[in-house]
């Protein structure tokens, strides 16, 4: 291990960090605004041009609470289980690529953090640490609502891994590899040279159920029952004030923003912009084409996370049950098969 | 009392369609009209900014009727009579004019009215009615105290009250 991999390291860990942190302020700005739009409000438009430093705002106004940890709560476990949550949120993102493998001074770089051979595997396996800080922080908190949040979340968040991890089967099939790197750079294909052969195309009902089950992952409507506000008073940070309850928030949304981005891997090309290596660019426009390309797929992804919260109502619990085991999955299992047929006879 | 029971109960007449059971259809157009409503003008109207002009219905805090310099009020204590919530308190004294009395003093503690608007209803010389104004701020009971000074307001302003509860009548 060099010198100049740890310092590339370093930079690249520090660039995603940082984008990703400042994404998320703007993104809980976003959201404010577009649920605004959808009631025909305005919005938060007060701090700032636009109520552009709201969200700094309020971050401050976070530090600057008290810190309150119920008397008869675990504190080591009260304290570590946003801690948790946050982590695994951003450090998911260590393995998507946000570009394309990029040569400069003779040295190839590659636009992610780590390139790690079983890359699908790694997403799935962080996320699914993500519920320990959940259920941690619902069993911590010593209240009934805050545990039957917990408790919901990790039944959530493990009935929908399984469909999660199953429509993504399809896609690996498809690609030959785990590796998110060469599933993207497979995408870069066309089907009968129009077509750019996304997997959203190839894998429709594979795309679906990642979907869906993504959202039940990140906790948004219409699967946030762990924090169902009118059951459940907050679900599992109803016992967490000031920089503890910011840091759920956070790990909210940098949760969507890691789903957005990994959906956009695995299903909307990553960061293929189609039809450029047709014209003769300069590899660094290509390169940032394709990073700007990646950027606005995920926005858009984000966007349509944000509609859809405002669109539909909560599921019940039972419903949520059923819709994971008695559908996604089902549906799941038969995508592969009708791809592995489909991939044995082409 | 079968049709009545009949009528209550809401019954499926035919189970859903697949293309209705795949629920993604609904979804679309659910995110259609969220889409739409994005685009509409926003309903807010940003108060410190813009102040909204209330309709002549609206009945703000009450003022008393000054024409020609000298408020309409004769002092009969009606208003204060039938105020419910004791708001209003009128002293009479004599004048040289042709009209017998005047209020001394007329003061409406504006933390008590509950603009229930009886004194605009029951005052014999549409001497009392209810404004346009809403913004009422004070930072002690004292304060509260409205008296002549500031109930006081000429015909002008009011004409546009006083022409719809002409209507209304």
């Amino acid at each position: 291990m060099s010198v100049e991999f740890i310092v590339e390291a370093l930079v690249k860990i520090g660039l995603v960090l940082v984008i990703n942190l400042t994404t998320v302020a703007y993104l809980v700005l976003a959201e404010r605004k577009i649920s605004a739009f959808i009631q025909n409000r305005l919005g938060p438009n007060r701090v700032g041009p636009w109520g552009l430093f709201q969200s700094f705002a309020d971050i401050g106004k976070l530090f600057f609470k008290e810190d309150i940890v119920p008397s008869a709560a675990n504190k080591f476990v009260h304290t570590l289980a946003p801690l948790i949550s946050i982590t695994v949120a951003m450090s998911t993102f260590a393995v998507v690529p946000f570009g394309n493998t990029f040569a400069f001074n003779g040295h190839d770089y590659k636009l992610m953090i780590g390139d790690v051979n079983i890359g699908i595997l790694f997403i799935l396996a962080m996320t699914s640490l993500g519920v320990y800080g959940i259920t941690l922080s619902g069993w911590a908190s010593n209240n009934k609502y805050s545990l039957l949040g917990g408790l919901r979340a990790s039944a959530q968040m493990i009935s929908y891994e399984l469909s999660m991890g199953l429509s993504v089967i399809g896609v690996v099939m498809i690609a030959g590899s785990l590796q998110l790197d060469k599933i993207v750079i497979k995408q870069g294909e066309y089907l009968w040279g129009v077509i750019p052969a996304w997997n959203i195309v190839l894998q429709p009902i594979g795309f679906i159920t990642f979907l869906i089950a993504s959202f039940a992952e990140t906790n948004r409507l219409p699967f946030d029952l762990p924090e169902a506000e009118p059951e459940l008073v907050g679900g599992y940070h109803t016992e967490y004030s000031g920089m503890k309850f910011g840091l759920f928030f956070l790990a909210e949304y940098a949760n969507m923003i890691t789903a957005s981005a990994v959906i956009v891997t695995l299903y909307l090309g990553g960061w293929q912009f189609p039809f450029v290596e047709r014209f003769a660019l300069p590899a660094l426009a290509v390169t940032l084409l394709q990073m700007g390309a990646f950027a606005v797929k995920v926005a858009l992804l984000l966007f349509f996370f944000m509609v859809v919260r405002w669109t539909i109502p909560r599921f019940r619990y039972d419903q949520l049950m059923s819709l994971g085991w008695k559908v996604m999955i089902p549906l799941a299992l038969g995508n592969i098969i009708v791809t592995g047929f489909f991939l044995l006879f082409h | 009392m079968e049709k009545y029971l009949e009528k209550s109960v809401p019954v499926r007449k035919k189970d859903l369609s697949f293309w209705q059971k795949l629920y993604i259809p609904a979804i679309l157009q659910g995110m259609k009209i969220t889409m739409t409503e994005f685009f509409k003008p926003s309903v807010t109207i940003e108060y410190p900014e813009v102040r909204t002009v209330m309709p002549d219905s609206f009945r703000g805090r009450p003022i008393l009727v000054a024409e020609n310099g000298t408020e309409r009020c004769v002092a009969c204590g009606l208003c204060a009579r039938v105020c419910p919530a004791l708001a209003i308190e009128v002293q009479a004294g004599e004048t040289e004019l042709g009209k017998e009395r005047y209020p001394e003093r007329f003061e409406i503690n504006m933390v008590r009215c509950i603009f229930c608007g009886f004194c605009e209803e029951v005052c014999p010389e549409e001497a009392i009615i209810m404004s346009q104004e809403y913004e009422l701020v004070f930072t002690s009971q004292k304060e509260a105290l409205f008296g002549k000074d500031k109930l006081v307001k000429p015909i002008e302003e009011v004409r546009t009250r006083l022409d719809f509860l002409r209507k209304s009548r």
